[in-house]
């Protein structure tokens, strides 16, 4: 680990990658604090850009710095103008923006920035304790426990979307697995599904369909209601970032709690920034004093500094099944595995042997990229938020202009752009039903590597007796049933049981 | 019927035709060796069509009840009237006119104008700032991907 530390450094501290995270950094700060505007749009848009820089761990670096400032960068508009750019920052506006109405949006944005750089660094502590410790585990898989495990991944992920969207978000899940095979696959050297149209041979274009599915529809909902676009009068003066040392003591057990809870939520498919920032709220308030629960809502620093710190570390701990099992957790990992694929990096726990220095420097520059949050954010905030009084009427052209850019310099012709438009509206319909769309991408992302584990294991097995004969591989896809059987089975019962309908157990 | 069982019954209309493609139609080419193989190139899309099915007649037949309160969705369809629709309209055709006009019209103008009729459509009137603004953003962008990513793209119209 020392050693693998030291690589880190060295690759890390090396001017381009600082660049990169300073970039990444601030381009995320200022994009998330558009609102409507969420991380997965943000590094879609950045992708092009990532993958022609050519090298993995710069790649990475970058865009990890975009993921995490673009948190924060959401929580600044959510303390600001109560209009959240990211999902995971919604809680924070409970308490900011209460805050700031107060007088006190200095103080706020100290608090979050301070909040969020404990729970980002907390995290990578955490990561680089646990990835290691996983990948060793992780060795040992065989691509039967493969298919199994990215199979138990794809139905949390299903099953963390909610009652009564259990279906719909496996739906969207398959149907990201049938665009998948589409085009040439490597298994079997034969064009699918291709319909006999040339343009499809190569498959969808991965990045053209992140751009369809997040950025697009988000452009898309911000012209048709402007009352997500809340403009900000520009005239709210931010001052007096100082807190007293009184309420440094009162936020700090809550930081160090939320961290650590917000970095297992994050580890885990399917749940992400947003459930822990959530459900840290809702921990610190139930565990707060009588008087100090009544201020929660109102403008409590313990209720700001809650989703704060844990939406940071949920936000490192998605990296952990990126990095160790190479299964993306949630849309925005599944997006960094699409562009560390497209430059021929394949994460999972053979990284950590192979290319150690992609592995250490991403871990090391989220370190540096918190600092950089902190010290070069924390001063240019007042300055940055200026970026929230950009018209609409300029804002919305330039980034439908951004998603046709990213898609058209990814594949370099124009019939890509059309296929943009086309998904984008569909993308937009299936929004508007209320079915989620980062099922869609992760099943996309992770169908071509699903098929391939399977195809392997049924080939050294000679069928799918593999299931049988491996207990790990049964016992996952046991779990992964389960996933998806539980939540609507006991979704079931509470309807009947609240119509008075006896049901036999 | 609501829009979010209408379009599972396009995705089961989807899922039905791949399956076809999958059972009926992609075997016969598969040569001789392969078939010895006890993996197909269709066993995994038939798999998925099945599921796919199901899971599209779940949400189509209503068998899953949402217990939960109905959350009010960021927008209803069911008023899209209410909502700048046009405005939405006329963006997506004009990104529809920039992707067949990007290579005959040339980076530049093509560039340009999208960012200057975006505006536009979305209420700008200013041109004194609006044109000069889309003018250097254009030049800009141009300059990196060109220049600085090293993507080649036509500046010029054709003809020029």
């Amino acid at each position: 680990m020392i050693e693998g530390l030291l690589i880190g450094l060295a690759a890390a501290f090396s001017l381009k990658n600082l660049t990169m995270v300073i970039a990444g950094c601030l381009i995320g700060t200022f994009i998330g604090m558009l609102p409507g505007l969420g991380p997965m749009s943000i590094i879609a848009i950045m992708i092009p850009v990532a993958i022609t820089l050519g090298d993995p761990s710069a790649a990475l670096i970058l865009l990890a710095g975009v993921y995490y400032g673009a948190i924060f960068g959401g929580s600044t508009s959510s303390i600001l103008l109560n209009a959240p750019g990211v999902a995971g920052t919604v809680a924070t506006s409970f308490d900011g923006y209460p805050m700031a109405r107060q007088g006190q949006a200095g103080k706020a944005l100290t608090i979050a920035a301070i909040a969020s750089f404990a729970g980002g660094t907390i995290g990578a502590v955490l990561l680089m304790v646990f990835a290691p410790m996983l990948s060793t585990v992780a060795l040992l898989f065989h691509s039967a426990e493969y298919f199994a495990l990215m199979v138990v991944g794809l139905s949390a992920i299903a099953a963390f979307a909610g009652t009564g969207n259990v279906a719909k978000a496996i739906l969207m899940t398959l149907l990201g697995l049938i665009m998948a095979t589409v085009g040439e696959g490597a298994l079997f050297n034969l064009p699918r599904f291709t319909m006999g149209l040339m343009d499809l041979q190569s498959g969808f274009s991965f990045i053209t369909l992140a751009m369809a599915m997040f950025a697009l529809p988000e452009a898309i909902f911000l012209v048709l209601n402007p009352a997500r676009s809340a403009q900000a009068s520009g005239n709210g003066k931010i001052e007096n970032l100082r807190i007293t040392r009184e309420e440094g003591r009162k936020i700090a057990p809550v930081i160090g709690r939320q961290s650590i809870q917000g970095f297992f939520i994050g580890v885990l498919p399917g749940a992400g920034a947003t459930i822990a920032s959530f459900l840290g709220y809702a921990v610190e308030r139930n565990i707060a004093s009588k008087e100090e629960q009544a201020e929660f809502g109102k403008g409590s620093i313990k209720g700001l500094a809650a989703p704060e710190s844990a939406n940071n570390a949920a936000c490192t701990g998605s990296f952990v099944p990126l990095l160790t099992l190479g299964i993306p957790g949630s849309g925005t990992t599944a997006i960094l595995l699409g562009a560390l694929i497209a430059l021929n990096v394949t994460p999972g726990p053979r990284l950590m042997l192979d290319e150690p220095q992609i592995f250490w420097s991403v871990i090391i520059s989220m370190y540096i990229g918190n600092l950089v949050l902190l010290i070069l954010n924390l001063p240019l905030i007042p300055y940055i938020a200026k970026v929230l009084t950009i018209p609409r009427n300029y804002l919305i052209p330039f980034i439908l202009f951004f998603t046709l850019m990213g898609s058209y310099i990814g594949q370099n012709n124009a019939t890509e752009l059309l296929l943009l438009v086309g998904m984008g509206v569909c993308a937009t319909v299936l929004r508007f039903a209320d079915y989620p769309l980062a099922p869609l991408l992760i099943g996309f992302i992770l169908g071509r590597m699903l098929e391939d584990n399977f195809a392997r294991s049924m080939q050294l097995y000679d069928g799918v007796g593999f299931i049988l004969d491996r207990p790990m591989t049964l016992g996952l896809l046991v779990i992964a049933a389960l996933l998806v059987v539980v939540p609507s089975y006991r979704a079931r019962r509470a309807k009947a049981r609240k119509e008075g309908v006896a049901e036999g157990d | 019927m609501a829009l979010d069982r209408w379009i599972a019954m396009v995705i089961l209309c989807i899922a039905l035709a791949y399956g076809y493609a999958a059972f009926f139609t992609m075997d016969e080419l598969l040569p001789p060796f392969m078939q010895r193989n006890p993996i197909w190139p269709s066993t995994f899309p038939k798999v998925l069509s099945v599921l796919a099915i199901l899971a599209s007649l779940v949400i189509l037949l209503g068998l899953e009840k949402s217990t939960g309160p109905s959350k009010t969705p960021d927008i209803d369809y069911r008023r899209l009237g209410d909502y700048n629709l046009g405005q939405a309209l006329a963006l997506l055709a004009l990104m529809v006119a920039y992707a067949l006009l990007l290579r005959p019209a040339g980076f530049v103008l093509s560039t340009t104008g999208f960012l200057v009729g975006g505006a536009v459509i979305l209420g700008e009137r200013n041109f004194l700032i609006l044109i000069p603004v889309a003018a250097v953003a254009t030049g800009i962008v141009w300059y990196l991907v060109d220049e600085v990513l090293g993507i080649f793209m036509r500046p010029l119209p054709n003809f020029m």
